[in-house]
């Protein structure tokens, strides 16, 4: 798949519904997002039948550009309520069955120890909202 | 929520010690065709608690054609065996039902695929 094709494909993931500033929900263009899943697949290869973790999913665009890149499967996870609402509602909208959604705290992962998956992806907050150093808990959480 | 989602999942309740594997409980299967693809599912089953899936696919009456046991090498060559490790980890949906943890017993639900596992912290 070309990266502009990917872009293109992506084009359909509606944004948040309900945008909460104190989570930093911004949606990742698909522009940024076909590039950012392009340069993994391509560089490293890193997605086609890779296990996916998204932390921090948000709308999806991560995820579901995983699927459409070919990965092996795609877990995504949220915390907000809203948002994955607006999650699940993308997903059906591009009738996808490899996404597997968990609502949980990035910080609080429930996952059992060891090398689960091959690949965590994330646009994370930044800690710009009163929440400073999130994104390197985000980063510390992925690894 | 698919099993293989289930083997990787632990409690989310506070400081338990052995949180694996959550029990499942009152559970409603759908089957959906999800296309094949035999390399990732040689390379995620050495990554999965075999014992745990296997448990859970028989409970749901999924698990024919799982193997008791990995393989040493865990390698598999066999193209049916392979289809129904694919068939029982990505293939079966459960879309109904309550996950327990093993410890507390303390239950979570989840609707519209989605597995709430937001921290418990009673």
């Amino acid at each position: 798949m070309k990266k502009r094709q990917l872009e293109s494909l992506l084009q359909d993931v509606e944004p948040f519904s309900r945008p909460k500033m104190d989570l930093e929900q911004y949606p990742t263009d698909p522009h940024l997002a076909a590039s950012v899943l392009f340069t993994i697949q391509s560089s490293f290869g890193d997605i086609e039948d890779r296990n996916v973790l998204d932390l921090g999913a948000g709308c999806g665009i991560l995820s579901i550009g995983c699927v459409l890149m070919g990965a092996g499967s795609v877990t995504s996870v949220e915390i907000d309520n809203d948002a994955i609402s607006d999650l699940v509602d993308n997903i059906s909208g591009y009738d996808m069955d490899d996404i597997s959604i968990v609502q949980a705290d990035v910080t609080h992962l429930p996952f059992r120890s060891g090398r689960l998956f091959d690949t965590v992806i994330m646009n994370p907050p930044f800690g710009t909202k009163n929440n400073e150093g999130i994104d390197i808990e985000f980063i510390e959480a992925a690894l | 929520m698919k099993l293989l989602t289930h083997n990787m999942m632990k409690s989310h309740c506070k400081g338990v010690i052995n949180g694996f594997p959550l029990k499942l409980t009152h559970s409603q299967i759908e089957t959906k065709e999800i296309e094949f693809n035999p390399d990732f599912i040689n390379r995620i089953i050495s990554r999965l608690e075999w014992s745990a899936l296997v448990e859970v696919a028989n409970q749901l009456g999924v698990g024919e054609g799982l193997p008791e046991m990995l393989p040493e090498s865990q390698q598999i060559d066999d193209e049916d065996t392979l289809k129904a490790i694919h068939h029982a980890l990505l293939e079966v949906d459960v879309i109904e039902g309550e996950l327990e943890c093993p410890e507390t017993a303390k239950a979570t639900s989840w609707d519209r695929q989605v597995s709430d596992m937001r921290l418990n912290e009673d």
